[in-house]
């Protein structure tokens, strides 16, 4: 386990990225999220923990602003950048997705297109916020190369390159966009473990280089705790407790939390035991 | 004797009851309408005899002073060119295509289910041959091979019934194939026969429950496939001949005086129309409600 | 690549050589003797018995089946008893025109179809959608003959505004020939400049196209909705909606894309029933092509050019599958990266 990150400390309150306050994700009549305060301080890796269907996927599309999508209604705030993002139109928040905020999804497969190069979804995109060709071109192979990929698997399609693969191309993408905060739900749970570190460290990377603000959703923990200068943990839609990661997860203060860690299998060379303790390897 | 685990292991798509089924019908107002449309022509056609107003006129009777006359009060319909009520003759014509619809499905369910589970449950060599002949026979379109073997056969509403029957069986063949595979490739399956239990107990109990809701939306879409087939094949001259009050029959012997007398042909074709529409609401509707996945609802 | 259209070209081939057999078969259950039938009703037995031999009746099956075969692959495909042609030689004079008439239905089915499956897909579940919904399953029940009949009827006789039959305007015959280049009269109109001609045919065309249309417009449609309500549930659709596109984008851009593939495989399925359909109208429209050619051999029962009609069709159905497979492979990698 590794000690508390060495990049740039958060900022904290002073300026956050995204706040959320009195969020509620209902469906009809049930809400499936409701989050009375959160937030995404500049160039922070927070996450958002919790076991399947805790509603943290929900979030991220709340904060994307396609809840509707799936018909689920949302109230509440949440603020980009100052920004009030509830009360803003599909057509403003067009505007704002991608360029501002940007997300990758769980299984890198099935987020990209099957019957688009990937390249050609990268190029749509960064074209439809305003780039000509030329420079489209020009900051999509740049990114690439940022996320160690040879340019030249955007002439690929999704089914010819790996999870691995095609996750770094969505990074890439985000990248390319300069987008300011990264929703990045589950972008592991569908990798090999080698491979999962890779995808850490770049999302790393992306913190200290770009100062960009991520916004981690996961159920394991062992990536939580390795990534994430904050933590909140959630049930059912709550959160039942957030803090710095290496507080939470070593010294949780809620039952929930102390349950979730305690079932997490873990290997030292002092036998089992809570993860965060710092034990070696 | 070891019995096999009852089969709830592998879930059947079901029709759903109850509440769901009044939603659902509430949500499928197509459905509804196709269904009650096709039972009202059901109910037509068995009581054509005291609906009609001239009985006579669905058979070879002739009235020479009243040819070709326009919808009245007396004819809602009009009269045919021979003086014949164009109204008896639809309403009689309405026992004539469910019939050939219904005996063309059963035929083809009778020869092609068989065939399809002998391919998709025993596989190999018996499925590569018995899906080659289906693919010769799916090679043609419907009614261009009924049409063909209709052609050569003597011409007569039997033979149009055979002839588009020998056409529609390999449909069937190709769908209780599909459901037979994949319920035949399941482990579950496996540990069946393992403890002996006979093929014939298998298919039975796993894979024809498995079978019969695609099968229901299957045959109520067909419906009106036969039921078009059979009067094109009419019209066409193939099928039933004078003066039998088939509808497809009916639009081409009006089409000579189409152009003065338009209600010898629209009201036959009006009939078509609305039976096929009816069984395909019913069918497309069925589809829908049975299958969660292409719900209307998002 | 060419590894995937050797298997499907050699797939249909097989399918080919079955088809041919059918035909063979269907040619031998004609009931009746069909050597006497050839002598004519006051023949007497030596000559039924020389038209056998003359037919190659007499040969024992599995001999007639190959000589049949090898009539069929060299060009030999009967004779027409109402024509007394060669069949091969009056189908290649009238297909071309039903190839045209079924080619211009699939354009303005598609034309048609296609926006009003996406608006359905968009709005599902709406009164637009049920709209719709009933519209296109109207389409697909609708007894073509009848509504041949009825369109002709309202817009030739009643309104004037379309013509009643025929490819073009008789009088066109003499002011304007169409130079016979190609067989099909709208490219041979086309490339001979004889725009006088060309518009003639295209007026001509529209009323037996619309009603041929009607039943792959309502497939089309029910097929375009339910493949694009499929494709933007999933994750890849998110990803483009989290990128900024329009709704409007994402559905015709990007699930569209998706939906050609299994909508190209329903226009060949429906090429072949289209080409029998129009049996149905081309006699009643006086359109030249190989639906007057099989009423007109129905009507005189004349066996060799119906079965000569039928395995042509069969034929360029199999021939249209194939196409639909490679093309199929070409707008989805994943089939042949498989």
């Amino acid at each position: 386990m590794r000690p508390a990150p060495t990049g740039p400390a958060p900022t904290g309150p002073a300026a956050p990225r995204l706040a959320i306050s009195n969020l509620q994700v209902r469906f009809g009549d049930r809400p499936v999220v409701q989050i009375d305060e959160f937030t995404l301080g500049e160039a922070e890796i927070a996450g958002l923990a919790g076991e399947s269907g805790s509603g943290k996927s929900m979030t991220t599309l709340a904060v994307l602003g396609l809840a509707h999508t799936v018909g689920a209604t949302v109230s509440g705030s949440i603020r980009l950048d100052g920004t009030e993002l509830t009360t803003r139109s599909q057509r403003e928040l067009r505007k704002l997705r991608g360029k501002h905020i940007a997300a990758i999804f769980q299984s890198p497969a099935m987020a990209f297109s099957p019957v688009f190069k990937v390249g050609q979804v990268v190029l749509s995109a960064l074209r439809l916020h305003g780039m000509s060709k030329a420079d489209a071109t020009e900051a999509a192979t740049q990114a690439m190369r940022q996320v160690l990929l040879a340019p030249d698997l955007l002439d690929r399609y999704p089914a010819q390159l790996s999870g691995g693969q095609l996750q770094r191309v969505a990074i890439a993408l985000a990248l390319a966009l300069r987008a300011r905060v990264l929703l990045a739900d589950e972008p592991t749970s569908a990798l090999d473990v080698t491979v999962q570190a890779e995808v850490l460290e770049l999302l790393r990377v992306l913190r200290e280089r770009e100062g960009m603000s991520v916004l981690l959703i996961s159920h394991d923990l062992a990536v939580v705790a390795e990534l994430c200068d904050r933590v909140a943990i959630m049930q059912a839609g709550r959160i039942v407790e957030q803090g710095p990661a290496a507080q939470v997860l070593s010294a949780p203060r809620h039952r929930y939390t102390a349950d979730l860690l305690a079932a997490v299998p873990r290997i030292t060379a002092a036998g089992t035991g809570p993860a965060g303790n710092g034990a070696a390897g | 004797m070891i019995e096999a685990p009852s089969p709830t292991a592998i879930p059947a798509p079901v029709l759903p009851r109850g509440q769901a089924l009044w939603r659902g019908l509430r949500a499928n107002p197509l459905l509804v309408a196709g269904g009650l449309t096709a039972v009202l022509i059901l109910v037509v056609a068995v009581a054509a005899p005291l609906l009609a107003p001239f009985p006579g006129d669905a058979g070879s009777a002739t009235h020479p002073f009243f040819v070709l006359r326009p919808p009245s009060a007396q004819h809602w319909f009009g009269t045919d060119q021979v003086g014949r009520d164009v109204l008896s003759r639809v309403i009689y014509g309405a026992r004539i295509s469910p019939l050939v619809a219904v005996i063309v499905l059963v035929i083809a369910c009778v020869i092609g289910i068989p065939l399809g589970i002998a391919a998709g449950y025993f596989g190999g060599w018996v499925d590569e041959v018995i899906m080659r002949v289906t693919d010769v026979f799916l090679a043609f379109p419907s009614l261009l091979l009924a049409l063909a073997l209709a052609a050569v056969l003597p011409t007569s509403l039997t033979s149009l019934t055979i002839a588009i029957a020998v056409t529609w069986w390999p449909w069937y063949t190709r769908l209780i194939r599909g459901q037979a595979a994949s319920v035949a490739g399941r482990p579950y399956i496996d540990s069946c026969r393992a403890l002996g239990i006979p093929a014939w107990r298998i298919i039975t109990r796993h894979v024809l429950p498995n079978s019969v809701t695609p099968l229901i939306v299957q045959v109520s879409l067909d419906v009106g496939g036969v039921i078009l087939t059979a009067s094109a094949l009419s019209f066409l001259g193939l099928g039933a001949q004078d003066p039998t009050p088939d509808w497809g029959l009916m639009v081409s012997e009006g089409q000579t005086y189409f152009t003065t007398d338009w209600w010898v042909v629209t009201f036959p074709g009006i009939a078509i129309l609305v039976t096929a529409f009816a069984f395909n609401l019913l069918g497309d509707g069925l589809r829908d409600l049975l299958d969660p996945k292409r719900s209307l609802l998002p | 690549m060419t590894g995937y259209v050797a298997r499907r070209v050699a797939l249909a081939a097989l399918v080919v050589a079955g088809v041919i057999i059918a035909t063979f078969v269907i040619a031998r259950v004609v009931p009746g003797d069909p050597a006497a039938t050839w002598a004519g009703p006051h023949a007497s037995a030596a000559q039924v018995a020389a038209a056998r031999r003359f037919l190659g009746l007499d040969r024992p099956p599995l001999v007639q089946l190959l000589a049949y075969f090898g009539g069929i692959l060299s060009g030999n495909w009967g004779l027409s008893i109402h024509t007394h042609q060669p069949v091969l030689s009056d189908i290649g004079t009238a297909a071309p025109a039903s190839l045209e008439l079924v080619t211009a239905a699939m354009i303005i089915a598609l034309a048609v179809a296609v926006p009003l499956g996406l608006v359905s897909a968009r709005w599902p579940g709406g009164l637009v959608d049920q709209a719709i919904r009933a519209v296109s399953i109207l389409g697909v029940s609708m007894p073509i003959f009848w509504m041949a009949l009825i369109l002709q009827l309202v817009f030739s006789q009643r309104l004037h505004v379309l013509p009643a039959a025929g490819e073009y305007s008789p009088g066109l015959l003499f002011s304007h020939p169409l130079a016979q280049r190609t067989g099909f009269s709208l490219i041979d109109a086309t490339i001979s400049g004889n725009w006088p001609m060309l518009g003639s045919i295209l007026v001509h065309l529209v009323l037996p196209a619309v009603v041929v249309a009607a039943y792959p417009a309502g497939l089309i449609a029910r097929m375009v909705r339910a493949q694009v309500l499929d494709t933007v549930s999933e994750t890849h659709i998110q990803m483009i909606r989290a990128l900024g596109f329009s709704e409007r984008t994402v559905y015709s851009r990007f699930a569209m894309k998706l939906a050609w593939n299994p909508v190209a495989a329903a226009v060949a399925l429906v090429f072949g029933y289209s080409l029998v359909n129009t049996f149905l109208v081309e006699a009643i429209f006086d359109w030249p092509g190989l639906g007057s050619y099989t009423a007109a051999s129905i009507a005189t029962l004349d066996t060799p050019a119906i079965l000569g009609v039928t395995l042509f069709i069969a034929l360029v159905y199999v021939a249209a599958n194939l196409a639909v497979d490679i093309i199929q492979s070409v707008l989805d990698p994943r089939i042949r990266l498989r």
